[in-house]
Parts: C-alpha cells; structure tokens; sequence
C-alpha cells in the first residue's frame, strides 16, 4: 500500500463530527442524531456504523473486543478486529473484563459491564417504528410528538392474535422515558442489561447515518402492558458445554436428523465458565 | 453533428468506427483475450451469462470485451446470441441438493450438518484499493485433487476447490431440517416436471406462475432485483427482518436423454448460486405459526443476486397468498415487468431516438391551448412558450 491511512482509518475531522454527534446522543438518550456517515471499506450491513464509532472512540491506549452473536471468532467479528489491527495497532482482547471498548452485533456480553467500559452496536435499522411507518419523515413526527400509540396497538394486536407480544428480538424500549428505541436486533433476553447500566451504550447505524446512545445509568424500559409484562426466552437445557443454566443459548444441529444441542452464544463467558469449573 | 435529416449513413458508420477504436485503445497497450476475462473477470461472465440466460463462457466473454465492459450491453449481445439457439430439448431438474459446493454458509444457525464452507468470498475482504499489484505466486495455492486434474477442461481455482468438494454427493438443506420439524411447509413439487413454462418461448401474463416469476426474476436485472429487495428490508414490504437459510454456490450436473439414445447422459456441469431466504410467519386461520421460504437460484456465483431473488419471491408469494399489497416490490406486475434489463435499457434509451414529429405535435398543442386559455380569462399572460 503506497498511501498512508490516518490511525484507525478515518481522519480527524470525521472522527470530531462523529464524536460531536456521540455528544449530541449521549445528551438526548435515545433521539436517533443524524451524522454524516462515511463510506467504509467494508460493506454496508456489516457494521459500518460501529466501525465509525469504534474508528473515532479509539486511542493508542485503548483495548478493543468484538463480538458477533456473542462470538470473538464469528468471520465478521474477526474481519473487524484485522482491520482495527491493521489501521490502528491496538490492543485487541477476548477477555471482556480486559476491554475498554466493545464493539458487538447482536448481543450484550453475560460478563456484567464495568463504568470504564463502552458499548459499541452495530444497527442495521435504527427506527424503531421502522415496520410500522416506513417513511422517515412521518416518522420523525411520531418521536417529536411522543406518538407512539401506533407502536402500543401493534403490541396490542400481537397478543389479541397470539395471546402474547410477538417479538424476539430488537425488542423495541422506551429510554429515560422519553424515546421508543431499537436496542438493535439483541435478542430480548439482552434487554435488561441495558436498564440502569454501568457503562456507556452506543449505537451506529451506517448505512441508515444515524447515532444514538444510553448513557450510564438511565431508565430502559422494555415495552409492555401491566396483564402481559415483557418476558425472557428461558430454554428447558443448559450449556451443554459450561453448563450455565442462566446465559443465552444457541441451538447448534448436529446431524441430518435435526438432532440439536445447546451452547452459550457468549463463547468468551462460557470458556471461562468451563476453565473455572476445572480448578 | 447530430441531426436526423440527412447524412445519417455516414454518421452511423462513423460512429461504428469510433467505438471500434475507443474500444481497442492506444495500440501499444496488448489486446486483453476472452480467457484473460473469464478467468480474471470471472464474475463478471457470471453476470452477463445469467442475465443473458445463457451458460456459454466464452461467448458471455467476448461479449464483455465488445462492449467495453458496459454489463447491461454485454447481456444483451447474450441475449441476442441466444435467440439463435436451436433449442433440442430438455435436460433433467438440476440436482442442486448433490452440488458440489465452493462455498455454503447459513445465517440462521451456527453450525449446520455438513459445515458451513466460507470458500471464495470478497464478504471478510478489508476493500482497501491495492495500487501495488501483488506479486505472482510461485505455484498454486491449493493442490487440485486428481479426479479435478483429470476432467479439468479448465483449471481456475474455484474448480479445484470444487475438485477438493465430494463430487455429487447429497448434502441436506437447512430448510428440510426446519420442514422435517414442522416449522415449514412441504417444498411444492410443482414447479419441477417435463412440462415446465418458458418465458423465453411465451409472452409473460399477469399474475404469473411461481414457476414464471422465478425465471423471470433469474435473469432479471441485479441491481433492479437488490434494489426492490432492499426496499422490502426497509419496512416497504416486509414487516420483519428476514434470515438466510442457506446460500450454496458450487457446480451441478446437467443430464439429458438424447431421443435417439434412450438413456440418460451427463452434459456437463455449471455453476450456479443457490439461496433459501427464512421468514417468519405468525399463522393465520389456515395455517399454524411457523416460517416459510424464498428461492433463488442463478448461474454462476452471484450471492448478491441469489439472495435478492429470494427475498423477491417471498414476498411475491405472501401477495399470492393474501398479504395486503401495499409497496412496489410486492407487486408482482411491477416487479416481473421492470426487471428485465434488455427490455428496460432499450426503452429508456430509445429517448435518443428522434421524436420530432411526436413532439412537433406537442409543440402545436401547447401552443393553441395557452392561445385558447389567454382568449377565455381575457387578462394577458406572459408566455414562455
């Protein structure tokens, strides 16, 4: 390579307009801020947005995980930590206690989060009232008016059709109160963990160029209505690795047959499980 | 000069001249050959031979090199090549289940029986331009087995890694596991028979056959089909996000019984891209909770196109079934008509084409109307016109 990329890739003035724009989120906890994303040299969908984050958070003393459904060594997970590796030189962990910055698709670590800690997730759509009112300019009403009756009758026809809310993942919260917000497509059973926490929560979406944040320590409140309250997944097994009967667990087939066993998805929290378990 | 009066023999053989030299370029750079493009622009032949509907490297190469690279006019030298096929009959249902897979990966679950096989893939490439070429490695990379030595006609590298697959062996598809469990409806056997339709033979009807619609989404336009699948992402059709069941791309044999032989032999192989896109269904009277699928097969390895052609025809077949039709790419007249990039490049383009006379007339009637209408509300008007 003949050019020279700037230390994690973006330059500095996009870094500022990101981190202005991280600001601007961490001040209005939940509003989807608008930034002018940048085009990066991998694909849209693939996390661009926490790639733009984690580029313009980054310092020379930083520690960076990332995890893909739980995984350090998912194929995506591991394409980010090269190019993080190449662009930055930082030092890059599979231990979650050791990182400063998490960048993460799909889940919330099961290691609880310390205050020194951020959050990065990757969005693939940031509106939550995206399938109910596709066009953005409706919607943007919706959240400046608090109109989220919509959101409440489609909850509402959920449970007069199926007799519960019918949504696994990107289960939609309400934030400090105020705004309704995609925890990004986590799977419910991560939900909780965002309530009142510790660390810093940031949301990029790319391709969508919006941010937002949860800082620490705010209301996230998973919808719901006081005769059906929000529920967790809960699996009749456990890890059939660790043994964790309180973690989330992939489904892994294993024969033609459909024979099915059970594993963390955080595979980090179930070695050390597993290692702890030995001595 | 551009005028359609007179002396448009000379300016349309000038102008033939004219591409013919733009297209060769200063002559002391080398002539770039149709193997040097099948091999090194592979995935571009594979484009032009699955929207020009034709599996034919060569001339799908060539047509490359004629039109300076232009996609859209290479598919439609394809295409034009084609109609002058004779067509001597029908070969079997490819087998796709007996691939021999280059690449096979499930976003639905982590591990699938028989592995997930990243294989060739630009999707883990960081896209930083390489300006320095690399050097020449010293030998290939990975050792061709000897059964893929031996029937190599040609030995690019993804027909050694397919040398490395088992050659034609069944390997389960994730949505039969998912049917096995009755989470997914039976596959419908009838879009396979001797009878099947041809689009390329009939006229194309509205509504269409699912048997139709995926033709006609197979060689319809790549970035027509992402464009209105990536619109159904985006909440304009879909009210949930999709998942992707399997995507395999590998080669299939083609068989055939020749009349006049009476028996079945193989013709060859092609390479195709094979997708089954996961929705989820909440069950309606009719039907219990569960998911449902999407299909896309093309020629040639195009994951981009596979897996838009799946979205497509989910959601064309959830219209059929009664899902409110509200946005474009649930319409299936507007997706099946727009596709086809032969057809849609022509018409946009013939806007080159003079229409004087047409817009003489235009001319005339705009001309008397703002006439009439400044006589009737008697106030002058400022005309433009």
């Amino acid at each position: 390579m003949s050019l020279q990329y700037n230390f994690a890739y973006l330059d500095e003035q996009s870094k500022k307009m990101i981190r202005r724009s991280i600001l601007k989120a961490m001040a209005i906890p939940g509003f989807q801020v608008p930034f002018g994303g940048r085009e990066m040299p991998l694909p849209y969908g693939w996390g661009t947005g926490g790639i733009q984050l984690t580029a313009s958070l980054l310092g020379k003393e930083d520690c960076l995980k990332v995890i893909d459904q739980g995984s350090d060594d998912t194929t995506n997970a591991v394409s980010i930590k090269d190019f993080f590796k190449k662009t930055a030189r930082i030092e890059i962990t599979e231990n979650t206690e050791d990182a400063t910055i998490i960048q993460t698709r799909h889940r919330i670590p099961e290691t609880p989060l310390t205050p020194q800690q951020i959050m990065v997730y990757q969005v693939p759509i940031p509106e939550p009232l995206q399938f109910i009112e596709p066009k953005r300019q409706e919607n943007a009403k919706m959240h400046a008016f608090s109109e989220y009756g919509t959101m409440y009758v489609k909850l509402y026809e959920d449970i007069a059709r199926h007799e519960r809310i019918a949504m696994a993942f990107d289960y939609p919260v309400h934030v400090n109160g105020r705004y309704i917000m995609s925890p990004s497509p986590i799977p419910k059973f991560d939900n909780p963990k965002l309530h009142q926490s510790c660390a810093m929560h940031i949301f990029g979406a790319g391709r969508e160029k919006r941010i937002y944040a949860v800082p620490p320590y705010t209301d996230v409140v998973s919808l719901d209505f006081e005769d059906y309250p929000f529920e967790l997944e809960e699996w009749d097994e456990s890890c059939a690795i660790c043994g964790s009967d309180q973690t989330f667990l992939d489904e892994i087939i294993t024969d033609d047959e459909g024979t099915r066993m059970f594993v963390c998805s955080d595979t980090e929290f179930c070695s050390r499980v597993r290692q702890k378990g030995k001595r | 000069m551009y005028v359609a009066v007179k002396g448009g023999e000379a300016a349309v053989a000038n102008s033939r001249k004219l591409v013919k030299r733009s297209r060769r370029g200063p002559l002391h750079i080398p002539k770039i050959g149709t193997d040097q493009v099948d091999h090194q622009l592979g995935l571009a032949v594979d484009r032009v031979m699955a929207e020009g509907a034709l599996y034919d490297r060569k001339a799908a190469a060539q047509a490359i090199l004629q039109s300076q690279g232009d996609m859209v006019e290479a598919i439609f030298l394809l295409r034009a090549f084609r109609t002058t096929l004779k067509r001597f009959g029908n070969s079997k249902p490819v087998n796709t289940g007996k691939m021999q897979v280059i690449r096979r990966v499930s976003g639905a679950f982590k591990d699938i029986p028989g592995g997930q096989i990243l294989g060739p893939t630009y999707d883990y490439t960081h896209r930083l331009i390489e300006f320095e070429d690399e050097p020449e490695p010293p030998s290939r990379g990975i050792q061709p087995s000897r059964e893929a030595q031996i029937d190599s006609d040609s030995t690019s590298p993804d027909q050694e890694l397919a040398g490395l697959a088992p050659r034609f062996q069944q390997l389960p598809w994730v949505v039969d596991i998912l049917r096995n469990q009755g989470l997914m409806p039976p596959a419908s056997e009838t879009l396979i028979g001797e009878a099947v339709e041809d689009l390329t033979r009939e006229p194309l009807k509205v509504p269409a056959s699912r048997s139709i619609r995926l033709q006609n989404l197979a060689r319809g336009d790549e970035g027509f089909l992402l464009g209105t699948a990536y619109s159904l992402q985006r909440g304009f059709g879909l009210d949930r996000h999709p998942f992707l069941g399997e995507l395999r791309v590998g080669y299939v044999e083609l068989t055939y019984t020749p009349p006049e032989l009476g028996f079945e032999i193989s013709i060859g192989r092609v390479k195709v891209t094979e997708c089954f896109m996961i929705n989820r269904n909440d069950g309606s009277e009719n039907r219990s909770p569960g998911f449902e699928n999407g299909y896309g097969l093309v020629f040639g390895q195009n994951e981009r196109k596979a897996m838009s052609m799946s979205l497509l025809d989910r959601s064309l077949q959830s219209a059929e079934e009664g899902v409110e039709v509200k946005y474009p790419a649930q319409d299936q007249e507007f997706v099946l008509s727009h596709s086809d990039n032969v057809e849609s490049s022509g018409f946009v383009q013939h806007l080159k084409l003079p229409h004087y006379v047409d817009f003489q007339s235009e001319l005339v009637f705009i001309r008397n109307y703002t006439k009439d209408s400044q006589k009737k509300r008697k106030v002058p008007v400022e005309s433009s016109v």
